[in-house]
């Protein structure tokens, strides 16, 4: 056990990778909502939603997620100060690196997975739609009952490569002293001065992550391509 | 207000740096992701093997730990780098930054090359080989030129995701747009407004390095449009 116990601070990285895991999920649920809403109103039929969630991809793609994050925890925190003090009654707000984490995340990545939600809508036939149009369903019932089920397939490749890229970017929030993976990592490499092995030992775990979710990527490909003929 | 106006020297200076430290990787990665492509998709196991374990690792792990991994964790092979004479290049977060950054792009564009490598048309190689082409001549005149012509948007992307994952120097201290926006507001507690402007001057970067590119990838495909001037 010598070697998992690296100086009695293995279990500290894996109390660590067990919340970069919790913080991972809970970014991926909240970056998928915000996908499916971005994609509605992404083919809106009122071009002012359209504008916005255009806005919404194009700007958030374009800035890195070390400054949003930043801007999220120190900035928006400082705003609702300076906004109420202005208005002569100041509010002192500050965020749990948790909440701003996920919050910051997600919405960073609910962007991305706009994208790859806005391609597999494409890849729906237009002829089913119609189909069920001319049934009688509302459109609503239509996206909830034929575009959706086919949407999803579509978009498990795209969402499993969001999730990869996601999971890595939860390492940043250690710049917000959230005690994930790569915190603990920093903490025990300082206490222990041997930054080369424990920078080591996390890159391992989230390389052994990263292996993990391709496997359940694999599965869950296949098994929602169950009943497709191909060729 | 004043102090975005007040700090944006500062703040240009730091794009300077952050436009120094992504082109310098750029170019470096891209150079090391050629080779690493072609070997990439050797037969041979001894060449292929190394390769795939390279690629796998830089993109398996986040590059925060990356820069950590070489900015940190050579702290932990001082005397050793010392006897060979390199501990004062691992010393500086700068180079440290740049060789993290190298590496990691060359990972990602030595998979993206490959999947251009790919790409090329077998009729392509075939004539070539039937013209008296073969190894590097091949490579150089016929698979490398149409490889990187398939691969320009998805390396377009990756020299985007570059640039701003070069923001993550600052956390080494090196004077970067984030960096120089992270000292400024903890001074001045002018928090959002240092992190927005900083975020302006990343998307100007972002929008102007894509069109950069959108010309090269039209310069590079000249030849596929007719009459078109």
């Amino acid at each position: 056990m010598s070697f998992f116990d690296l100086h009695g601070y293995g279990w500290l990285l894996l109390q660590g990778a067990k919340l970069t895991l919790y913080v991972g999920i809970c970014s991926m649920v909240l970056a998928m909502g915000l996908g499916l809403l971005g994609v509605l109103c992404k083919f809106s039929r009122s071009s002012l939603v359209r504008f916005a969630a255009d806005t919404y991809t194009t700007v958030i793609r374009g800035i890195p997620e070390l400054i949003l994050i930043l801007l999220v925890y120190y900035g928006v925190p400082t705003l609702i100060q300076d906004v109420t003090a202005k208005l002569g009654q100041p509010v002192y707000v500050s965020f749990d690196p948790f909440v701003a984490g996920v919050a910051t995340i997600g919405f960073i990545y609910g962007a991305f997975s706009t994208e790859v939600f806005r391609g597999a809508y494409l890849a729906v036939p237009r002829g089913q739609v119609e189909a069920a149009r001319a049934c009688g369903m509302s459109r609503s019932l239509t996206f909830r009952r034929v575009v959706l089920p086919q949407m999803m397939r579509f978009a498990l490749p795209g969402l499993g490569n969001v999730w990869m890229v996601l999971i890595k970017a939860t390492a940043l929030i250690s710049v917000i002293q959230l005690p994930e993976l790569m915190r603990n990592a920093d903490i025990a490499a300082r206490a222990t001065r041997e930054p080369f092995t424990f920078f080591f030992a996390a890159s391992l775990i989230y390389l052994f992550i990263t292996i993990g979710s391709n496997l359940v990527q694999q599965w869950a490909e296949k098994r929602a391509s169950r009943g497709i003929i191909t060729d | 207000m004043e102090i975005i106006i007040e700090s944006l020297p500062r703040l240009l200076g730091g794009a300077v740096v952050t436009l120094e430290i992504t082109f310098l990787s750029v170019l470096l990665g891209f150079v090391l992701a050629i080779p690493l492509a072609v070997m990439r998709v050797s037969r041979l196991r001894c060449l292929w093997m190394p390769v795939y374990a390279f690629t796998f690792y830089f993109r398996g792990t986040p590059l925060l730990v990356q820069i950590f991994l070489i900015y940190y964790g050579s702290g932990q092979f001082q005397v050793f780098l010392d006897s060979v004479g390199l501990w004062h290049l691992f010393k500086s977060p700068w180079f440290c930054s740049v060789l993290a950054l190298t590496l990691n792009t060359a990972a990602y564009s030595a998979e993206i090359f490959r999947g251009g490598i790919q790409g090329v048309p077998r009729g392509e190689v075939e004539a070539a080989r039937a013209c008296g082409m073969s190894g590097i001549l091949l490579y150089r005149r016929i698979v490398i030129p149409k490889a990187l012509r398939i691969a320009w948007p998805a390396y377009t992307n990756e020299v985007i995701f570059l640039l701003q994952a070069s923001s993550l120097v600052s956390i080494i201290t090196v004077m970067d747009i984030t960096g120089v926006a992270r000292e400024i507001s903890a001074r001045s507690f002018a928090f959002y407004e240092l992190f927005l402007a900083a975020a302006a001057i990343y998307l100007v970067l972002v929008y102007g390095i894509l069109w950069i590119f959108k010309r090269i990838e039209n310069r590079i495909n000249a030849y596929l449009q007719v009459g078109q001037h």
